[in-house]
C-alpha cells in the first residue's frame, strides 16, 4: 500500500517537473511546479514530516509559486523561445557531467544498501520541531528574520519607480 | 523499491536465473533509496531546466526544484536514521525550514529584478540580456 502510494505520489511530481522543464508558456511551468509541490507534500506526510508538509503547502504552494504567477499575470508575461545553439559543442559537456552525476548517485545507493528499517516513534509533529527550533537552533532562527527583513527591504527598493 | 530492484539486477546480470525473481523482490522491498533516486531525478530535471532554457522565470522555478530536491532528501535522511544515534532527530526537519526560508527570500528578490528588468527592456529571455558582457 505505501509502495502505491510512493508510486502515485513520485510519478506525479516527475511528471510535474518533466512539464515544467518542456512548457513554453511560463504560466503552465508555474502550474505544473504547483503539481510538483503538491505531490512532495504527500511524499512528506508518507515520511512522517507533518510539519513539513504544512509548511510546503502554505509557503511553497500558498506564497512563492502564488507570487510567481502574479508576476506571470501583472506583466503579462509571454513564452519567449528563439532557439539559438551558438555554442553547440558545449552540449557535449553533458555526458561526462551525466556520467559523474549517476556515478556518485549509485554509490550512495551502495553506501545505503542495508536499509535501515523505520522506527514506530511518530516524528515530526509541530511541537517536537519548533521545540528544537526555539532551543538548539535559536540563533540561526534569528539570524532568519534578518534574511527576511533585508529581502523585503531588497523588495521594495527593486520594484520601486524612480 | 525501484533502485533496490536496479541495483539487484546490476549485481545479479552474472547469474541470470534469478534476476527477475530478485528485481520483484526488490521491487515489493522500502528502503530510502527511492527517495534519493526522487530526489535525484528532480535536481537532474531543475539542472537540466536551468541549463537549457531562456525564460528566467522558468530558471527561478527549476532552481526552486532544485531546493525542493534538496529538501525531500533532508526528509528522508532525518526519516531513516533518526534512531541509530549519528544525526540528531530533527535536524533535517530544522534545515528544511530554513532551506525554505531562504527560498522564499530568494523568490522575493529574483522576482523584484525581474519585475525592473522587466520594465527597462520588456524582456525575460536571459540572452537578450546582455549590457554586462561587453
Amino acid at each position: 500500500m505505501e509502495q502505491l502510494f510512493f508510486v502515485i505520489f513520485a510519478g506525479i511530481a516527475l511528471i510535474g517537473a518533466v512539464n515544467l522543464l518542456l512548457r513554453r508558456n511560463p504560466l503552465y511551468a508555474a502550474l505544473s511546479l504547483l503539481t510538483t509541490m503538491a505531490a512532495l507534500t504527500g511524499l512528506y506526510i508518507m515520511l512522517k514530516a507533518y510539519f513539513i508538509a504544512v509548511i510546503q503547502v502554505i509557503i511553497y504552494a500558498g506564497a512563492i509559486v502564488v507570487l510567481f504567477l502574479f508576476v506571470i499575470m501583472l506583466f503579462n508575461i509571454r513564452a519567449v523561445e528563439r532557439q539559438t545553439d551558438r555554442r553547440g559543442y558545449l552540449k557535449w559537456l553533458a555526458l561526462p557531467f551525466a556520467i559523474i552525476l549517476i556515478g556518485q548517485f549509485l554509490y550512495i545507493v551502495r553506501l545505503f544498501e542495508e536499509n535501515p528499517t523505520p522506527v514506530g516513534t511518530e516524528i515530526g509533529f509541530t511541537e517536537a520541531v519548533g521545540r528544537k527550533l526555539f532551543t538548539a537552533y535559536l540563533l540561526p532562527f534569528e539570524l532568519t528574520s534578518v534574511l527576511i527583513l533585508a529581502a523585503i527591504i531588497g523588495a521594495v527598493v527593486l520594484a520601486q519607480k524612480e | 523499491m525501484v533502485t533496490e530492484a536496479m541495483w539487484t539486477v546490476l549485481q545479479q546480470v552474472p547469474n541470470q536465473a534469478r534476476t527477475w525473481q530478485g528485481f520483484i523482490d526488490a521491487l515489493l522491498k522500502k528502503g530510502i533509496n527511492d527517495f534519493i533516486l526522487l530526489s535525484f531525478l528532480l535536481f537532474a530535471i531543475g539542472v537540466a531546466g536551468v541549463l537549457t532554457r531562456r525564460n528566467i522565470l522558468i530558471i527561478f522555478m527549476s532552481i526552486e526544484l532544485i531546493l525542493n530536491a534538496a529538501n525531500l532528501n533532508f526528509i528522508a535522511f532525518t526519516r531513516y536514521w533518526q534512531m541509530s544515534g549519528r544525526l540528531s532527530e530533527h535536524m533535517g526537519h530544522v534545515f528544511t525550514i530554513f532551506i525554505i526560508v531562504v527560498a522564499a527570500a530568494e523568490a522575493v528578490i529574483g522576482l523584484g529584478i525581474v519585475i525592473a528588468l522587466y520594465r527597462n527592456r520588456q524582456t525575460v529571455a536571459i540572452d537578450e540580456i546582455d549590457l554586462l558582457k561587453w
